[in-house]
């Protein structure tokens, strides 16, 4: 019964888009009046979908086998925390998740945004009720997650065992919320576009939404990042995989977009760039959906490879992309140019970011498509791996890091004071960095050193902009920036000391044996076999020490039986320092063990930067939100 | 803004469709074929893998008499399964020539005592530059050539029982 409910509130969430889109664009959609209907209509829509994706966690829940995705997907057995987030570990499940976040969002749309005219608005929810309709089509038609099984069977078949991960089962979810917020940017940039309206007061209603999706695109890839560290057993923390890839280049175009945006709310300048960028911002998550979804690029991650699904989803892609930058191309022309501003000036430094991130955007464009293509054009079968990301996106990182240092500083409009001054503490604190590896660490790459200089440098100049300034009084808005700028710095630091200094050991150890990496000494004690609640494992014993004290690690290599799988469980232990990182393999013939073990120092700062950049974007959008209320609030009191 | 600029990422995105339906039409073929076969063996000249044993060149290829050359390791658990079967080849009539890939001479020697030895030249690969200039990605793998030195086969992966008639017809057709 819960099944058919589910799949009854889809059906009408579906028709109540078609009527969204038909008030906004057709019946009497130009008159004031009919948006109350809209927002009412949206927020129905919203609401059914939410009621849809509960419908399918209560039946993942309740290990409803008669379900076909249930009993596809999931198992009696498994822990609580895994059937529930069993719900979205699929293709169906995710895909019903997409769909009810981009509802929700419109609905969320359609109950607070008092910034825009009436006009601009029906448009903007006619646009999201357009993009919804598309997923709808494709749940309902292509990717229905209520199918029934009959006969039901006794028990299910379970969820990949990589996926049975607690981080895992909250990293979808953050990721999609990511993505389909910036649906919303995308939606008040057509609806811009449609009424012509092209203002800073867009940006400000889009400003909040792309600073939370930039926050969740942000948690989403540095746990991403963090789980495929420790779940794939590699030791290393971004593999340039076409997945991952997905999800970097929607979160490369927010960044952008994000900058941008400020200009156009605070200075009314970069008017077409703004609105281009939110398409392509959205674009990107879409093509990320696609890239995941259709399995179409070989990766670690491949899910689901399914020909008909894949061209449903790249019809809507083409579709609403194409749709939108036809949109973008006929109207832009009539866009009168923003303010003016000298080259040497804080909408000059946002420029320049918003052109190095649009370039890295497009290196990792190229990149993850190129293999395609290239066997489309020539038959030659090849593949684009880390040397070529690592070696063009990487310097092109650098210099951004770089003009990050005195960016921030620099006054609206025009800067006539000298740079040099603002510059120095980070410039001087780079160079002595710089000088230091040279004396330290002469054998490293070059690209890790300038890594480790302008990372040490940019620790300083992110905190500048606080200089000077009442730090009570300070907006939250300017901490958030310093705080996800100082993130920068120290992810950045995490990067370059991970590439520059991990020492990896490979060896077959007999139990009783040592082995040294770094500054560690391993000792191999014995290999015992443990049990799980749904897995069976090996488990090594490691007594790591260096001097004093000693650790011990418990790498694991698990056994699920359903479905029948192996992983290998890294053991990870945590200094201040950095990571000892030890992976049990293999048996041989002799009876040795296959033993992985890498010191990574200061590995633990490449997702502690994530956080803190995560972390000033939500500050900022607190700050904003506090500020927009306030100035509301006296503005209705200026008005009684 | 310009014309063309308003009009690029039209064109990028039908590219990326174009490509992609393309892709969609004709689902992918997995496997890394070499782009060598038909092409002769590039020029090499290994070491010996083991002291005392006779190492391979391209020049050994060229004897007029077709030539199997296994690309294998002592590290490579798939080519100890195989190992057999590279012995049934022989018993059949193959002449087979080996490229031990990064490995070290005691380790191939306990390799072959153990699992049986039917190489005639085994070539030490130590940095995968036979592999490569092979088209080779991965061990095991195995080539047939031709008496003139041109490959005329490629096997990936370990050979199976199933493989044998396969590869019994492609070496009587290099003959």
């Amino acid at each position: 019964m819960i099944a058919e409910a589910g799949l009854a509130a889809l059906w009408l969430a579906a028709a109540l888009a078609g009527l969204q889109l038909a008030l906004a664009f057709g019946l009497g959609g130009e008159k004031g009046r009919s948006v109350s209907t809209i927002r009412g209509v949206a927020l129905a829509q919203g609401l059914l979908t939410l009621l849809a994706f509960g419908a399918l966690i209560s039946v993942f829940l309740n290990s409803d086998m008669s379900v076909l995705l249930v009993a596809e997907n999931s198992h009696s057995e498994k822990p609580w925390l895994y059937k529930f987030a069993g719900a979205w570990g699929n293709h169906e499940g995710s895909m019903l998740l997409w769909v009810a976040v981009l509802a929700l969002s419109g609905a969320v749309v359609a109950l607070f945004e008092r910034r825009l005219d009436d006009r601009t608005l029906g448009a903007t929810l006619g646009a999201q009720a357009a993009l919804a309709l598309g997923f709808f089509a494709f749940l309902l038609f292509a990717s229905n997650p209520f199918e029934r099984l009959d006969p039901a069977p006794i028990d299910g078949r379970g969820l990949n065992p990589l996926l049975q991960d607690p981080g895992l089962a909250f990293h979808p979810p953050t990721l999609y919320l990511g993505y389909v917020g910036l649906s919303v940017a995308f939606s008040l940039a057509v609806g811009g576009l449609i009424r012509g309206n092209f203002g800073s007061a867009i940006a400000r209603a889009m400003r909040p939404w792309v600073l939370a999706a930039w926050v969740l695109l942000t948690l989403g890839i540095t746990a991403g990042s963090y789980w495929a560290y420790y779940e794939l057993g590699w030791g290393g923390w971004w593999f340039w995989d076409p997945v991952e890839n997905a999800s970097l280049m929607p979160w490369l175009a927010a960044t952008a977009l994000l900058h941008s945006v400020n200009v156009l709310a605070a200075r009314d300048g970069l008017r077409a760039w703004t609105m281009m960028l939110a398409l392509i911002a959205f674009s990107m998550s879409m093509v990320g959906t696609f890239l995941v979804r259709s399995g179409i690029l070989t990766s670690v991650h491949s899910f689901a490879v399914d020909p008909t699904r894949g061209t449903f989803i790249l019809a809507l892609l083409a579709i609403y992309i194409g749709g939108a930058l036809i949109l973008f191309a006929l109207r832009i022309a009539h866009v009168k140019e923003g303010a003016p501003f000298e080259l040497v000036s804080r909408e000059g430094g946002l420029v320049a970011n918003n052109l190095i991130l649009s370039v890295i955007l497009g290196i990792v464009f190229v990149g993850t498509l190129y293999p395609l293509i290239a066997e489309a054009l020539s038959g030659e079968k090849l593949s684009v791996g880390p040397p070529y990301f690592d070696s063009v996106a990487s310097p092109m990182a650098l210099v951004l890091a770089a003009l990050m240092m005195i960016a921030p500083q620099l006054k609206w409009r025009r800067d006539a004071a000298p740079i040099l001054p603002r510059l120095a503490p980070g410039l001087l604190v780079a160079v002595a960095a710089l000088a230091a590896t040279f004396i330290l660490t002469p054998n490293i790459g070059m690209l890790p050193r300038l890594g480790l200089a302008i990372g040490a440098g940019l620790l300083p100049a992110s905190l500048l902009p606080l200089f000077g300034r009442s730090l009570r009084r300070t907006p939250l808005s300017i901490w958030g920036m310093a705080i996800a700028h100082l993130g920068v710095a120290v992810a950045i630091l995490g990067m370059a000391s991970d590439s520059a200094f991990t020492e990896e050991k490979l060896a077959a150890a007999r139990p009783g044996e040592t082995v040294s990496v770094g500054p560690w000494l391993v000792e191999f004690r014995q290999v015992m076999p443990v049990a799980g609640p749904n897995w069976t494992a090996l488990e090594a014993e490691l007594r790591a020490s260096k001097g004093s004290g000693a650790v011990v690690l418990n790498p694991q290599s698990r056994y699920f039986p359903s479905p029948p799988t192996t992983t290998n469980e890294a053991a990870i232990d945590t200094s201040w320092n950095g990571q000892l990182y030890a992976v049990l393999g293999e048996r041989d013939e002799q009876g040795r063990w296959q033993l992985r073990l890498w010191w990574k120092p200061f590995v633990t700062l490449i997702w502690l930067g994530g956080i803190l950049i995560a972390l000033g974007g939500a500050i900022a959008l607190v700050g904003r939100m506090v500020r927009e209320r306030r100035q509301r609030i006296r503005g209705e009191e200026a008005f009684l | 803004m310009s014309r063309l600029l308003r009009f690029l990422p039209l064109l990028v995105l039908a590219t990326f469709v174009v490509a992609v339906a393309w892709r969609l039409s004709r689902p992918a073929d997995e496997e890394i074929r070499s782009q060598l076969i038909g092409q002769p063996v590039p020029a090499f000249a290994l070491a010996p893998a083991l002291p005392g044993r006779p190492s391979l060149a391209s020049s050994d290829l060229t004897s007029g008499q077709p030539r199997m050359i296994n690309v294998f390791a002592s590290w490579c658990v798939p080519c100890i399964a195989e190992a057999p079967l590279l012995m049934e080849l022989k018993r059949q009539g193959v002449a087979i020539d080996a490229v031990a890939v990064r490995d070290r001479p005691e380790d191939v020697a306990a390799f072959l005592s153990r699992h049986g030895d039917p190489f005639d030249r085994i070539g030490a690969d130590p940095e995968s530059k036979v592999q490569l200039a092979l088209g080779s990605s991965g061990v095991p793998e195995s080539f047939i050539v031709d008496g003139r030195g041109i490959i005329r086969y490629q096997h990936m992966g370990p050979i199976e029982p199933d493989d044998l008639p396969v590869i019994m017809r492609e070496w009587e057709a290099a003959k």
